[in-house]
C-alpha cells in the first residue's frame, strides 16, 4: 500500500528525495496480530524466544497454537496461568496472535 | 515561531499522501532532525520498553532515552534479595543492548524541565533536546509529608526500599543487624501505589530469612487499607510456611499510621492510642507521579497523570505519552509488567500517529508473580481491553492462582516467577 502511495506521488518527488539524500526503509504497518503478540513477550520472551524457564512460543504452526490456546481456555489442558490469559481472547484474536507468532523465527 | 515539522514541510511541497511512507525516512541533514525524534524520559520498565519497541516498530525513527543512572535496579526481585534468595547484581540492568542492538541513543542525565510549548526537554548538563513526541515514564515520588515525624532525611534511617538500590541494601543490613526476638514493622500504603502485592511478598521473604537466622523474630504489617492483593493466598502461605510469625493489622484495627517517632522507631495510630515500637521499621510512604510529571503540569488532582487510555497520550498534552506507575490506566495495577505492556502500546500509538494511522484496538496484560517462600509462588493475571474510555479486565478472564493448589503447583509458579523475571528484563533491556 505504501508503495502504491509512493508511485502516485510521481517522479518529481522521488528525484527530490534522492537529491535530499533521503533513503526510504520500507517498514511494514504494525498489524493487530503483531501488537497483540507483544503482550506474550513479557513472559515468553521478545519474539517468543524465552530467556528463562517459561516455554518459547515462536514458529509454531498456527493450528497447533490455536488448539493449545483453546484448550487452555476451555480447561482441557491444565495450566498454572495460561488458562487465566486464554480466557481473555476471542477465537479471532487467538487466530491473529497464532498466525503472527508462526511467522517468527 | 515553531519550525515546520517534516510532514508539514513535505505537505507544503505538495507531497501530501507520501507522508505515510516517509515516516520511515532518516533525518534531514539541515539540523531540523530534532523535530522528528522521539524523546523518552526514564529508563525503567516503561521507558526502556517504549524506546526499544519504537525502534522495533519503526527502525528509521530517531529515539533518545534519558535516564540518570547507568545501572538500574529493578524493584521486582528486590524482595527476593531481602529474603537472601538473590544478590543485588542480579537485579542490575544496563543500557548497552538498547544502544548497540536497537539503535536507541542513550543520554545519562537528569531532566530539569519540559518546555511543552517549545517541544524541548532541558537537561541538567545544559543540553536541550527537541522532540516531536515525548514518552514520559518517570515512575513514582514519595509523599514525605504523609505522616508527622517523617521526612526525606528520616527515610535515610528508616528505609522505604520502594525504589530498588541503596535503600534496599540499607533495609537488608538493618534486618541482618536485628537481634533474634526483634520486631520488624512494615507500614504499607493505601491504594493506589507501586506494586500492590509487593509489601506482602516482602513480609514472606523477610520471614524466610528470619526463619533461618532469627526464628523468634516477629513481623507486623500495619496497613493503611482493609484488604490487599492476593490476600487469601498470601495469608494461607504465611501460615503454612511461617506459622504465626507474620501479623497483618488492617487500617480499622490500628494499622492506619498517623505519626512516627524516628528516634525510637515507634509509630502511632488511632489518634495516638495505639503504638508499635519496631527494631527495624520499614515505612512505605504513599506515592504520586514522579516530580517531572508534576512540574510539567501533567498530573491531576490525585497526583497521578490522566491519559487517553487507548494511546497513553496525556490529557493535558497530546504530544506527551505518560506510561508506567505515573499514569492512570483504568484497572491496570502499577506494576513493572503493566509498564512494559504500556510501553509497547504507546510505541505503537506514536508510530501509527506519525504515519497518520489510527490506533489499533488496545490489548494489554499484566502478570504479577510473588514468592511466599523460595519454592512457593503465587500469581495474579489479567487481560485488558479499552471499553467506554477506560481500560478494563476482560470479564471471565484473569484472577489469582487457585486457593486449593498443591505444592507442585506452587513450586511451578515459583519457577515461573524467575522465568518471568528473566524474560521481561530481556524484553525491556535486552
Amino acid at each position: 500500500m505504501k508503495q502504491t502511495v509512493l508511485r502516485h506521488t510521481g517522479r518529481a518527488l522521488a528525484i527530490f528525495l534522492v537529491g535530499m539524500g533521503l533513503t526510504q526503509t520500507a517498514t511494514a504497518e504494525i498489524s493487530r496480530g503483531a501488537l497483540m503478540a507483544t503482550t506474550c513477550y513479557a513472559c515468553h520472551g521478545t519474539d517468543g524466544h524465552s530467556a528463562g524457564s517459561i516455554p518459547s512460543i515462536y514458529g509454531y504452526p498456527p493450528e497447533i497454537m490455536i488448539s493449545q490456546m483453546k484448550a487452555f481456555r476451555d480447561g482441557t489442558r491444565p495450566a498454572t496461568v495460561m488458562d487465566r490469559h486464554a480466557t481473555g481472547y476471542t477465537d479471532e484474536e487467538i487466530k491473529l496472535i497464532a498466525e503472527y507468532l508462526s511467522t517468527l523465527r | 515561531m515553531r519550525q515546520m515539522s517534516r510532514r508539514n514541510f513535505l505537505r507544503a511541497l505538495g507531497a501530501g499522501g507520501a507522508a505515510t511512507a516517509l515516516a520511515a525516512c532518516g533525518t534531514l541533514p539541515d539540523g531540523r532532525k530534532g523535530k522528528d525524534q522521539v524523546v523518552v524520559i526514564g529508563g525503567g520498565s516503561g521507558g526502556a520498553t517504549a524506546a526499544k519497541y519504537l525502534k522495533r516498530f519503526e527502525p528509521g525513527l530517531r529515539v533518545v532515552l534519558i535516564e540518570p543512572n547507568a545501572r538500574y535496579h529493578t524493584c521486582y526481585g528486590s524482595n527476593w534479595y531481602l529474603g537472601g534468595l538473590t544478590r543485588m547484581e542480579n537485579l542490575e540492568q544496563t543500557y548497552g543492548a538498547l544502544r548497540d542492538k536497537h539503535g536507541v541513543e542513550i543520554i545519562h542525565d537528569t531532566v530539569t524541565a519540559i518546555d511543552r510549548d517549545a517541544h524541548t526537554v532541558h537537561l541538567a548538563g545544559g543540553e536541550r533536546l527537541s522532540y516531536r513526541k515525548l514518552v514520559l515514564s518517570p515512575g513514582i515520588d514519595f509523599r514525605y509529608d504523609a505522616v508527622e515525624g517523617y521526612s526525606r532525611d528520616v527515610a535515610e534511617e528508616i528505609p522505604h526500599a520502594w525504589k530498588a538500590g541503596p535503600q534496599t541494601v540499607t533495609l537488608r543490613r538493618q534486618l541482618e543487624a536485628m537481634p533474634d526476638g526483634g520486631v520488624f514493622v512494615m507500614v504499607a500504603p493505601g491504594n493506589p501505589f507501586r506494586c500492590p502485592p509487593g509489601p506482602y511478598e516482602r513480609a514472606g521473604m523477610v520471614a524466610h530469612y528470619f526463619k533461618q537466622h532469627k526464628p523468634r523474630a516477629k513481623i507486623i504489617i500495619l496497613d493503611n487499607k482493609e484488604a490487599f492483593s492476593k490476600q487469601g493466598l498470601f495469608m494461607d502461605g504465611w501460615k503454612q510456611l511461617y506459622g504465626d510469625m507474620i501479623e497483618w493489622v488492617p487500617s480499622s484495627q490500628g494499622g492506619q499510621v498517623e505519626r512516627m517517632d524516628p528516634a525510637t522507631r515507634t509509630v502511632y495510630s488511632d489518634g495516638g492510642l495505639t503504638r508499635f515500637r519496631a527494631d527495624v521499621l520499614n515505612f512505605i510512604p504513599p506515592q504520586m507521579a514522579g516530580s517531572i510529571a508534576r512540574e510539567a503540569g501533567l498530573t491531576g488532582a490525585t497526583g497521578w497523570c490522566p491519559v487517553n487510555q487507548l494511546t497513553f497520550q496525556s490529557e493535558m498534552d497530546p504530544d506527551i505519552y505518560v506510561i508506567g506507575d505515573a499514569c492512570i490506566a483504568g484497572e491496570m495495577p502499577k506494576s513493572g509488567h503493566s509498564a512494559n505492556t504500556q510501553g509497547k502500546t504507546a510505541a505503537a500509538a506514536i508510530v501509527r500517529a506519525m504515519a497518520d494511522q489510527d490506533m489499533l484496538a488496545l490489548s494489554t496484560v499484566n502478570t504479577c508473580y510473588s514468592l511466599v517462600g523460595p519454592e512457593y509462588g503465587i500469581s495474579i493475571a489479567a487481560v485488558y481491553r479499552f471499553t467506554d474510555g477506560t481500560i478494563t479486565g476482560v470479564p471471565g478472564s484473569g484472577g489469582v492462582s487457585p486457593a486449593d493448589a498443591g505444592p507442585n503447583f506452587r513450586r511451578q509458579e515459583a519457577r515461573y516467577a524467575q522465568g518471568w523475571y528473566d524474560s521481561i528484563t530481556a524484553d525491556i533491556w535486552g
